[in-house]
């Protein structure tokens, strides 16, 4: 059977070879070095703050945030995962992937945003970038972790930048989704009265797409947490280097400690930030406006 | 009055290549044969109109007519194709960027068919928004803003969110979203036509004492002819993007232009569009203490009236029939009936503005209608028969006061004929 190989070989592998080997380590590696700085600056900090507040004190942040955002019973949840990863021995570990996993979100928040604006306003960056995002998502990450490994070495801040890499499509996802749903009319209305495009994105398409940038930020999120354990694979540390260890030992018990303390940590930050986001702009009935509207209807007919 | 808005050969041509559409446009091809030529949609073709100063000018049309596409070029949402928009002086069509956001800002606002207020503000933000875009400082646009929410009667509101209120209510903050920066000009994109047919019947009349007051220059979009005929100084009808007809209610329910006004005209009430003014007559009358009973018979025969309008002086004080004299006189022989033992002094008045559909419980008397002026004075006479003539639908005539059928020379009769159509 005759098939395309037979006629013409294409060295893709090598092409690939040279252009990162040969032309992009050498000529940007200083480039990529000066542009993990930041990162790694947020990352010390929040690494240290976080290692240095007592346990109690954070546990306690997290279940008044679970209770104000997400109700009691996450609060309780909170409560006792936290307690149940100290008494296992992992609280430094929990506390430096919630420093990496911040640091992510942070990066994305800051990069996603901007970008999923400028998708939002015009249709030609979006079907630019629609198809990065997607190769984004769907290419296995080991890909490119060795890339990444050689233009910016191995420890945390590599492996921040590997899950930058993997979070950030759903955050521009979804702002771009949420501005682009904001009802027509009410953006002919803000154009009819004159506002500016700043005007319209502050008052009017940030505020009503909110909502869905919020979900944007709660994937991200859920994201970055799933990619700890292979960002230990690159030098970072935390819970991601406890199940690797314990992979690597064949070390059952460690390895499961590793895998729990992730999970108590990603139902917490999920049901916050999903509360966030609900609680955020869902418009609930508030006493007040029970009280005003019980006394207007006593008092005068509403017009209709 | 000055012209506020004057519009000049407008055209708006949707569509990959406006330029060769236009010309076809301008050869003579129909709508549908540009399109299958080109690909181009023609919304507005050829559109000139002139709006005065504290006018209402109602573009009524159906769906896909263009009209929407018309309101949206007035304040630059929509670039024109070709053609000249000058509004209070500014040429809208010309204008980019910036002087376009300053039109917007200071001369033209707009009322939206949905309301299009922001959901996530108070009813006094969403009204305070064109001050805001402005930059006026928050106490002072809080401070005009429920000044206007005042004149619409939603200050009680002011701090409830545009969710918790009815439609109507919706709508009047967004027409006082609309008047709170004091515009030149009130664009209206079918206001009132998401609203249940007894709320637009009182926002209608509520936008006409508004008027009153405001005198804005409105352009209003309704695709409801009643509402046009209703609201309109001057009515546009437009059909397939271009005008078929301008005029005011009466021009149009009168003077059809074509077989497509004449086919919506059919159907209104004509008994809101016409005024006892357009159907009266010139009266006939007798003078209380000079005329004689014979003399007030003989008018009436010459004139061939089964009644007649008692004067006393200039002011009106009653109404005699033939019936009532004829009888009179047979019994108390002649010479010896005075004209005010059978004069009915319970006669309906109505003034000349009073429209048809108001007249109906007068008319049941089965006696003429006075038209009076303020200070009593008889200015015509309404038949019964010329109420039910008018109102026929057949009958499209302008509308012209038959003139009493012999003429007599009215010489006792002091009361001038003053009678005008009411515009």
């Amino acid at each position: 059977m005759i098939s395309p190989a037979d006629i013409a070989t294409i060295p893709f592998d090598d092409w690939i070879n040279a252009f990162v080997r040969g032309w992009l380590v050498p000529n940007f590696r200083p480039l990529f070095q000066a542009a993990q700085v930041p990162v790694t600056l947020v990352l010390n900090n929040l690494n240290a703050f976080l290692l240095f507040v007592p346990m109690i004190l954070t546990t306690v942040v997290f279940a008044l945030a679970a209770w104000r955002w997400a109700g009691r019973g996450i609060a309780i949840f909170t409560l006792i995962g936290f307690s149940f990863i100290d008494m296992i021995g992992l609280w430094p570990e929990t506390m430096t992937t919630l420093a990496m996993v911040a640091t992510s979100v942070l990066f994305c928040a800051m990069i996603g945003l901007p970008l999923g604006i400028l998708a939002a306003r015009s249709d030609m960056f979006w079907k630019i970038t629609r198809p990065i995002l997607d190769i984004m998502q769907t290419i296995p990450s080991f890909v490119y972790l060795v890339p990444i490994v050689m233009l910016f070495g191995v420890g945390m801040t590599p492996g921040i930048i590997a899950t930058i890499i993997f979070a950030i499509p759903p955050m521009v996802r979804l702002t771009n989704l949420g501005i682009r749903s904001v009802r027509v009319d009410l953006t002919e209305a803000a154009r009819a009265f004159g506002s500016t495009e700043w005007q319209m994105l502050w008052d009017l398409q940030i505020p009503l797409a909110l909502r869905t940038i919020l979900a944007g930020l709660n994937q991200t999120l859920m994201l970055a947490l799933s990619m700890v354990v292979i960002a230990a694979l690159i030098g970072a540390g935390g819970l991601g280097l406890t199940v690797n260890t314990g992979l690597g030992r064949l070390d059952v018990g460690g390895a499961t400690a590793g895998g729990v303390g992730i999970v108590i940590l990603a139902i917490v930050l999920d049901r916050i930030t999903q509360g966030l986001g609900e609680g955020g702009t869902v418009r609930t009935v508030s006493l007040r406006q029970v009280l005003t509207r019980m006394l207007r209807g006593k008092g005068a007919a509403p017009i209709n | 009055m000055t012209n506020k808005i004057t519009v000049t050969n407008l055209y708006k041509i949707f569509g990959n290549s406006p330029e060769a559409a236009f010309d076809l446009l301008v050869r003579g091809d129909g709508k549908e044969a540009i399109l299958e030529a080109t690909g181009a949609t023609v919304a507005v073709q050829d559109a000139s109109f002139e709006v005065a100063e504290g006018e209402i000018f109602v573009v009524m049309g159906l769906s896909g007519s263009g009209k929407s596409t018309l309101v949206r070029l007035l304040n630059g949402l929509i670039p024109p194709t070709s053609g000249q928009i000058m509004i209070d002086g500014q040429d809208v069509a010309q204008a980019k960027g910036d002087m376009l956001r300053q039109i917007r800002r200071n001369t033209i606002t707009m009322v939206f068919q949905h309301f299009a207020l922001f959901p996530h503000w108070s009813v006094v933000d969403n009204v305070a928004y064109g001050l805001k875009i402005k930059g006026v400082a928050p106490a002072e646009r809080r401070e005009k803003a429920l000044a206007v929410l005042d004149q619409v009667g939603l200050v009680a509101w002011a701090d409830s969110l545009p969710g918790d209120l009815s439609g109507g209510m919706q709508q009047r903050v967004g027409l006082a979203r609309g008047l709170a920066s004091d515009p030149q000009v009130l664009l209206m994109d079918e206001p009132f036509g998401a609203l249940d047919p007894l709320i637009r019947r009182e926002m209608q009349d509520e936008l006409l004492e508004l008027q009153k007051k405001l005198k804005k220059t409105i352009v209003f979009i309704t695709h409801d002819l009643n509402e046009a005929l209703l609201l309109g100084d001057k009515i546009a009808i437009m059909k397939d993007g271009r005008f078929v007809q301008v005029g005011t209610a009466q021009d149009i329910v009168s003077n059809p232009a074509d077989d497509y006004v004449r086919a919506f005209v059919a159907d209104i009430d004509r008994g809101r569009v016409f005024t006892a003014g357009d159907v009266s007559n010139v009266p006939v009358t007798v003078q209380l203490h000079t005329d004689t009973a014979e003399d007030a018979l003989r008018r009436m025969e010459e004139s061939q009236l089964d009644a007649l309008y008692v004067l006393d002086g200039d002011s009106v004080s009653g109404v005699v029939t033939h019936r009532d004299v004829s009888a009179a006189l047979r019994q108390n022989g002649p010479g010896n009936s005075k004209l005010s033992a059978s004069m009915i002094t319970n006669f309906s008045a109505v003034n000349e503005g009073t429209y048809l559909h108001e007249l109906f419980g007068p008319a049941s008397a089965g006696l003429p209608i006075a038209v009076t002026d303020v200070g009593n004075r008889l200015l015509g006479v309404v038949e019964t028969q010329a109420v039910l003539a008018q109102l026929d639908s057949e009958s499209t005539q302008p509308p012209t006061p038959h003139q009493p059928a012999t003429g007599v020379p009215d010489t006792d009769s002091r009361v001038s004929h003053t009678k005008e159509v009411v515009k």
